[in-house]
């Protein structure tokens, strides 16, 4: 029998989170410890087989791939933590303001919410890139539009949950203004559930942004993304599977990674979500 | 049940409205000219004159509620101008691709049902052993790999190497088989792991226990009472998936070069062909909308006490 502390799903928990802790460590440094120049074109050099050198190889203008790998975490996932921070804002400033003042407000918006939980999100994110255009910038733009009404609902749902505690209720009857009682007393309670939920949306964000930029539509080349090296690779593809293999893998880990991670805080911190989960 | 599809018929047409508002309003409010963007599409060189002109026929010159107003009620009759880049009217263009998506998404669809179902059962039923982990290991990687990566990995797999599916195009199942697996893996991976999970619960309710008692056999009781039961968390997330299935089919048609609105819309986005993003969102829109609806239908059907009329709302 293995200590309660050690069970084996507690290990694949600290594993995932190891991963997790890595590509976060990697999206910050990423760019200082390339082996070498993602950017560097060499075409006496494309196609390298894995080797001492290029340790898995170079792409078809002879960049190693590795290298692109490494700075393409930053991209992918740096662009993934500032959709999830803006989302986030975004969220609770709606769904807290809806479910702390109620009323006519409280209607008005959740019926915009409505209108954007409408439309499905990925063609919501498509049609927003369309009205904005390509690129980077746009595509966390489009992300951020296309998933703040989820979370708009589910502040709201929590804001309300909370606001039926007793000492939120003897808060107001102290007659504690709205603002201080959403700070100190409702806010506290919603910020654990809320990460673990964006924990478990990094994962769904990044294959968001990665489909984007796959589709030619987010991040342009040349510069290194998950999503972008295999669009690139696409063309090869055929005689050079490899070069698809590595970011998609890269891709698959950190997402594994991150829900890996969020299913953990979720069971840790939301316990009325266990019994409908399964282990 | 009646009153529950007709309260949940009227919620469409307000949604869609202000969807059609949303979607009018973020287009004007884009960085981009209209204008412009069609007088580039038609190779005129933008003269001031040549920009007045589109702006006057593309009705860019009239207040923004007569524009939208005017778009509205043509769109209501089915006309949604014509697309800048091939002048044909949009909206048959679109309804001629969309058949081939919503082809492939429901394959998708049905692929994660039929899989989903016995794998999820066969885990409960084995709870605990290698059968439940087997499971809850496919389901875990499933929900993280990008579905355009498994699209490539397929086709390594059984076009590359073994030669047994066609890498591209449509017209047989068998062009089926590998697009609507990597479109519908992550459903039927959450749906896996959904149905493991409630068929376990279900199965430690009492009304089960008394059906044992009451001496019905073993699969009877899994059926009828266990199974049944579970279905509901999993209709309700089948619902949530609808989107992502559209969505990941958007995706995968550009690899397997299939006919869809996919490649349609993202060369739409690249030319910044206005009407045909405005009629593409719509139009998935109520395909999305009429998912849903058919969804709830299908979750009342279960549910009994929404079935027999207890609640309308």
């Amino acid at each position: 029998m293995t200590p309660a502390g050690f069970s084996p799903r507690s290990r694949s928990v600290a594993v995932a989170g190891a991963l997790a802790a890595g590509f976060a460590l990697l999206a910050l440094v990423g760019p200082f410890i390339v082996p070498h120049d993602p950017l560097a074109v060499d075409l006496a050099q494309r196609f390298e087989a894995p080797n001492l050198v290029h340790l898995l190889g170079t792409d078809h203008l002879g960049r190693d791939i590795l290298s692109r790998l490494i700075a393409g975490a930053r991209t992918t996932l740096g662009s993934v933590l500032v959709v999830l921070a803006l989302v986030l804002a975004l969220g609770v400033s709606v769904g807290g303001l809806a479910g702390m003042l109620g009323g006519r407000i409280d209607a008005a918006l959740m019926r915009l919410c409505d209108v954007f939980l409408t439309v499905p999100t990925f063609v919501l994110a498509l049609f927003m890139i369309g009205a904005l255009g390509t690129g980077l910038v746009n595509v966390v733009a489009a992300i951020v539009l296309s998933h703040w009404a989820w979370y708009a609902r589910i502040v709201r749902g929590l804001v309300l949950e909370s606001k039926a505690r007793d000492y939120v209720l003897a808060a107001r009857i102290a007659g504690a203004p709205a603002r201080a009682i959403f700070a100190e007393h409702v806010l506290p309670g919603i910020v654990p559930p809320l990460a673990a939920l964006a924990t478990l949306d990094i994962g769904h964000m990044a294959l968001h942004v990665a489909g984007l930029s796959f589709l030619g539509l987010g991040v342009q080349p040349p510069t290194p993304e998950w999503g972008v090296m295999i669009n690139d690779a696409r063309a090869f593809f055929w005689t050079r599977p490899l070069l698809v293999v590595w970011p998609g893998l890269a891709i698959a880990l950190a997402v594994l990674a991150f829900n890996r991670l969020g299913d953990a805080l979720r069971d840790r911190l939301d316990p009325t979500l266990v019994a409908g989960r399964g282990l | 049940m009646l009153r529950f599809v007709a309260a949940r018929l009227a919620l469409i047409p307000p949604m869609l409205l202000g969807v059609s508002l949303l979607v009018f309003t973020v287009l004007r409010l884009g960085p981009g000219d209209p204008a412009l963007d069609y007088l580039r599409l038609s190779q005129v060189p933008p003269t001031d004159a040549a920009l007045a002109d589109a702006r006057a026929m593309l009705g860019l010159d009239r207040s923004f509620a007569v524009q939208y107003l005017d778009w509205l009620w043509r769109a209501l009759q089915g006309d949604f101008d014509l697309s800048y880049a091939t002048r044909r009217p949009v909206l048959p263009e679109l309804l001629g691709y969309l058949p081939a998506t919503l082809e492939l998404a429901g394959t998708a669809l049905a692929v994660s049902l039929a899989v989903s179902f016995p794998l999820g059962a066969w885990a409960a039923g084995h709870r605990g052993g290698w059968q439940d982990r087997l499971v809850r290991g496919i389901a875990v990687l499933g929900v993280s790999l990008p579905n355009f990566w498994v699209a490539f990995l397929l086709v390594v797999a059984f076009s590359v190497t073994l030669g047994w599916l066609p890498p591209l195009g449509r017209g047989t199942a068998l062009h089926l088989v590998m697009p609507a697996l990597a479109i519908g893996l992550m459903s039927l991976s959450v749906n896996a792991r959904l149905l493991r999970a409630s068929m376990l619960e279900a199965g430690s309710g009492r009304h089960v226990l008394y059906a044992r008692l009451r001496g019905l056999p073993e699969r009877a009781v899994t059926r009828r009472h266990v199974f049944r039961n579970a279905l509901v968390p999993v209709v309700t997330a089948t619902g949530m998936h609808v989107g992502e299935l559209l969505g990941g089919a958007l995706v995968v048609e550009t690899i397997f070069a299939w006919p869809g609105v996919g490649r349609y819309a993202v060369s739409a986005i690249f030319d910044r062909d206005y009407p045909v993003i405005q009629c593409f969102t719509l139009v998935m829109t109520v395909v999305f909308v009429l998912c849903n609806l058919a969804v709830d239908i299908a979750y009342a059907w279960l549910d009994p006490r929404i079935r027999l009329g207890e609640d309308a709302a």
